[in-house]
C-alpha cells in the first residue's frame, strides 16, 4: 500500500508499534544512538586515561573550550524544548522563559544550600519549582492570547527578575549565590568533561520524555489546542488546563536548564537571566523549528556556535593588516547581537520551518538517493 | 432509562447574538437510531443549532436533555463524555497533524495516559494503551476508505478528503449522537454518493444516532428519517422527508417558489401557528 510519507521503498510497517517507534527508520535510530554512543565513548575515554588527551582528535574532546560549548549546547537546548512546548507545540508565546530558568538555577541552589539537599536531586526539584512558579503565571496568562499575552510573560519576566534581587534569603540578593558541584555515590562532575556527561545525559532523558509527550494523549491535546482550539474543545480538550499545563512544562524544563547552569557556574546572579536571555531562547526555537522537538536542540547549537564562529572570523581580520580597524576592534560583541538578530530574521524570511524542516529535507533527499527526483 | 425516550430533547430553545435572533423557541426530539436531517435557507439558525447542543453555545432560553439529563450548562469539552460528537461546516482538522494523529486526538477522552505517564511511555502502559486506541482509529480508517492518506498532512489534503478525515476524528470519540454540519458541501457528486454511504453506514451498522445539516435535497430525501426545516431561527415544518418536501410552506420557504403564479395554498398540514410564522417569513425576505 502506498503512502506518502518520504520512506526509503521497502521499509514496511507490520504493527502498529513498529509503526509509532521513536525514530521513524531503523537507520535513523541507528546513526543517532550511534553518534551518542560515540559522543560518550570519545569524552569518556581520556577522562578515563588522560594519557588519552595529548591525542590528536581525542583531544578536541578534552578540551574545556569545546566541552564548554556542549555543556551550554545542553543546558540551554533544555530550556530551549520547554520554551518550544509552549510556544512551538501549543502555540502560546513568552517572553519571559529567562525568568523560569533563573528560578531553577536559584531554587537548585538554594535546596543545596541551604536544606543540604543532594545536587543531583535538587536539580529535579527545582525543575518542579520552576514549574510551580510557571503555573503561577500561566494560570492568568493562559486566558489571555497573542499580544496581551505577549505582555503579560513580559511582566512576568520583570516581577521575578525583581524579586530574585530582593529575595535575599532565596537568591542572595545582588551578591549572588553560590553553586556547588554535583555528585553521585562520592564521585563529584566537577571538571568540564564529567559535567558534559552529566549534563549529556539530562538532555537525553529530557529529550526522550519530550518526545514522548508528543506522542501520546496529552502532547496531541497540546498541537490540538494551537492547530484549532474550537475543534480540540469539541474533541473533549479542556482549552484552559492544556494552556495552564503547557506553561508548567515549559517551566519545568527551563527550570532544569537553569539548575544545570547554576551547578555548571557554580555561582548564580540574577544579571543572567534578563529579558534578552528570554529572547535568545525564542530565537533558538525559531531557528531550529517551532513544534519540534529535535528543532530545539539544533537551534539551541546554532545559537551558541554562532557567536563563536563569529568570534574566531573576526580573530582571523583582526590578524590581517587592517584588522586593527576601531570598529572592529570594538564592535566585536556589538556584531555578534547583529548576528544572531540577522539570523533570526533569515529563519523567518527564508526558513520559517526552522532548521528541523531542513534536516527532514536532507534525509528524505539521502534516503531516497539515487533515485532522489 | 427506556428505549422510547427520545435520545436528544430540545425544549423551546432560542439563542439571540445581541438584535439577532439566530433561534426562535425551537422544540424538537430525535429518536435513538434515528438518521435526522435539519434543512433550511442560509442564516437560517441550522448551525447556531448545532452549536447549542454541542455546548459552542448557549441557549438564551430553553434546555436541551440528553439521554434524560439536562446537558444545557454543560461545558462543550465535557459533551464527548455524554456522548455527543461533531464535524464543523467549516473545515477544522489540525492542519500540522497527521491524518492519523488528527484522528486520535478523537480518542481523547477515552484515553486514561497524561503527560507524566505518557512521557514515561514505556514504563506506565501508555504505549499499550496508545497502540490499542491505534487498533481502534485503523478500523475507521478502513471504514472510511483513507489508509492511502493516513500519514499524509492534514493541511495538505483536497476539501474532499479534509471533510472524509473530520468525519473519522467525530467518528473516533465513539459518541451515540453525531452532528454533521453540512458534511457534503462542495464536494462533487460521486464523493457525495460515498459520503452518503458512510453516514447510511455509520447510522445503520455502527448504531449512530446522526443529525446532519444538508442543502442538497436529494440526498436529504433518499437517506433521513425524519426532515426539521428552519427558516428565521424558527422551526417550520418537520417531519417525514415526503411530508415535508411536499409541505407548500417549506415549498415557499426553502425553495424559494416565491415567485410562481400565484395560485390559491392547499390547506396548510402544519400547525396553524406555525403557517403563520413561515407566511410572515416569507413576507420578509420578500421585503428584503
Ligand atoms: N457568533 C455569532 N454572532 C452573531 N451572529 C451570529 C453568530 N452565529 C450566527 N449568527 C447569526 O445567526 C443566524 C443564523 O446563523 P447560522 O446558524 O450560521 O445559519 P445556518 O447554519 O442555518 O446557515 C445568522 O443570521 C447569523 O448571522
Ligand atoms: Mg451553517
Amino acid at each position: 500500500m502506498a503512502s506518502v510519507s518520504m520512506r526509503p521503498c521497502g521499509d514496511f510497517r507490520t504493527s502498529y508499534k513498529d509503526d509509532s517507534r521513536l525514530f521513524d527508520t531503523a537507520l535513523t535510530a541507528r546513526i543517532g544512538i550511534g553518534f551518542l554512543l560515540a559522543l560518550y565513548l570519545l569524552v569518556g575515554l581520556p577522562l578515563a586515561f588522560p594519557g588519552l588527551a595529548d591525542w590528536p582528535v581525542l583531544g578536541w574532546f578534552a578540551d574545556s573550550y569545546f566541552l564548554s560549548l556542549g555543556i551550554q549546547i545542553c543546558l540551554y537546548g533544555v530550556a530551549a524544548m520547554g520554551l518550544n512546548i509552549l510556544v512551538g507545540f501549543t502555540g502560546q508565546i513568552s517572553l519571559g522563559h529567562a525568568a523560569f530558568f533563573g528560578v531553577g538555577a536559584f531554587s537548585s541552589a538554594w535546596l543545596n544550600n541551604t536544606w543540604g539537599i543532594p545536587v543531583v536531586l535538587a536539580i529535579p526539584l527545582a525543575g518542579l519549582m520552576a514549574a510551580a512558579v510557571g503555573l503561577l503565571f500561566g494560570a492568568p496568562a493562559a486566558r489571555i492570547k497573542g499580544l496581551y499575552l505577549a505582555i503579560a510573560t513580559l511582566a512576568a519576566q520583570f516581577i521575578i527578575e525583581d524579586l530574585f534581587v530582593r529575595l535575599d534569603w532565596f537568591t542572595g540578593g545582588s551578591s549572588g549565590a553560590m553553586a556547588n558541584a554535583p555528585e553521585l555515590f562520592g564521585f563529584a562532575f566537577d571538571t568540564d568533561q564529567t559535567y558534559f556527561l552529566f549534563a549529556l545525559t539530562i538532555t537525553i532523558v529530557l529529550t526522550v520524555l519530550a518526545t514522548n509527550l508528543m506522542r501520546t494523549r496529552d502532547g496531541r491535546a497540546l498541537v490540538a489546542v494551537r492547530d484549532h482550539y474550537l475543534s480540540a474543545e469539541v474533541m473533549g480538550i479542556n482549552l484552559t488546563r492544556y494552556r495552564v499545563m503547557s506553561f508548567g512544562l515549559a517551566a519545568f524544563y527551563a527550570g532544569i536548564g537553569g539548575a544545570l547552569y547554576a551547578h555548571y557556574l557554580m555561582f548564580v546572579s540574577a544579571e543572567a537571566f534578563t529579558i534578552l536571555l528570554s529572547i535568545q531562547f525564542l530565537g533558538m526555537i525559531i531557528i531550529g523549528g517551532l513544534g519540534s522537538v529535535k528543532g530545539s536542540i539544533l537551534g539551541t547549537i546554532f545559537m551558541v556556535l554562532l557567536p563563536e564562529v563569529m568570534a574566531g572570523g573576526m580573530g582571523m581580520l583582526q590578524a590581517t593588516e587592517w584588522g586593527n580597524q576601531p570598529f572592529l576592534v570594538n564592535g566585536l560583541a556589538f556584531l555578534r547581537e547583529m548576528a544572531i538578530g540577522a539570523a533570526i530574521i533569515l529563519f523567518l524570511i527564508f526558513e520559517p520551518d526552522g532548521l528541523a524542516h531542513r534536516w527532514r529535507q536532507i534525509r528524505a533527499y539521502w534516503s531516497l538517493y539515487p533515485f532522489s527526483h | 432509562m427506556s428505549e422510547k425516550q427520545p435520545i436528544l430533547d430540545v425544549r423551546d430553545v432560542s439563542l439571540h447574538f445581541g438584535g439577532v435572533r439566530a433561534l426562535s423557541n425551537v422544540a424538537f426530539q430525535v429518536n435513538r437510531g434515528e438518521l435526522f436531517a435539519i434543512i433550511g435557507p442560509n442564516g437560517a439558525g441550522k448551525t447556531s443549532m448545532m452549536n447549542c447542543i454541542s455546548g459552542r453555545y448557549s441557549p438564551t432560553q430553553g434546555r436541551i436533555f440528553f439521554k434524560g439529563q439536562d446537558i444545557t450548562g454543560l461545558p462543550a469539552n465535557r459533551r464527548t463524555e455524554v456522548g455527543i460528537g461533531r464535524t464543523f461546516q467549516n473545515l477544522a482538522l489540525f492542519g500540522h497533524m497527521t491524518v492519523l494523529e488528527n484522528i486520535m486526538v478523537g480518542r481523547h477522552h477515552l484515553l486514561r495516559n497524561n503527560f507524566l505517564t505518557g512521557s514515561l511511555y514505556w514504563f506506565t502502559g501508555a504505549r499499550d494503551e496508545e497502540l490499542a486506541h491505534r487498533r481502534a482509529v485503523e478500523e475507521i480508517i478502513d471504514f472510511l476508505e483513507i489508509s492511502p492518506i493516513r500519514k499524509a498532512t492534514a493541511g495538505t489534503l483536497s476539501y474532499g478528503l479534509r471533510k472524509r478525515v473530520e468525519l473519522a476524528r467525530a467518528i473516533a470519540l465513539k459518541p451515540d449522537l453525531i452532528l454533521l454540519d453540512e458534511p457534503m458541501a462542495g464536494m462533487n457528486q460521486e464523493e457525495k454518493e460515498d459520503m452518503a454511504r458512510y453516514i447510511v453506514d455509520l447510522n445503520e451498522e455502527w448504531g449512530m444516532t446522526v443529525i446532519m445539516i444538508e442543502h442538497d435535497m436529494g440526498v436529504v430525501m433518499d437517506i433521513s428519517s425524519r426532515v426539521m426545516v428552519l427558516d428565521f431561527g424558527q422551526r417550520i415544518a418537520l417531519g417525514l422527508p415526503d411530508e415535508v418536501i411536499n409541505d407548500p410552506y417549506v415549498r415557499k420557504a426553502y425553495l424559494g417558489e416565491d415567485d410562481t403564479p400565484d395560485e390559491p395554498l392547499p390547506p396548510p398540514s402544519v400547525p396553524p401557528e406555525l403557517a403563520a410564522v413561515a407566511e410572515a417569513n416569507a413576507a420578509r425576505r420578500a421585503a428584503r
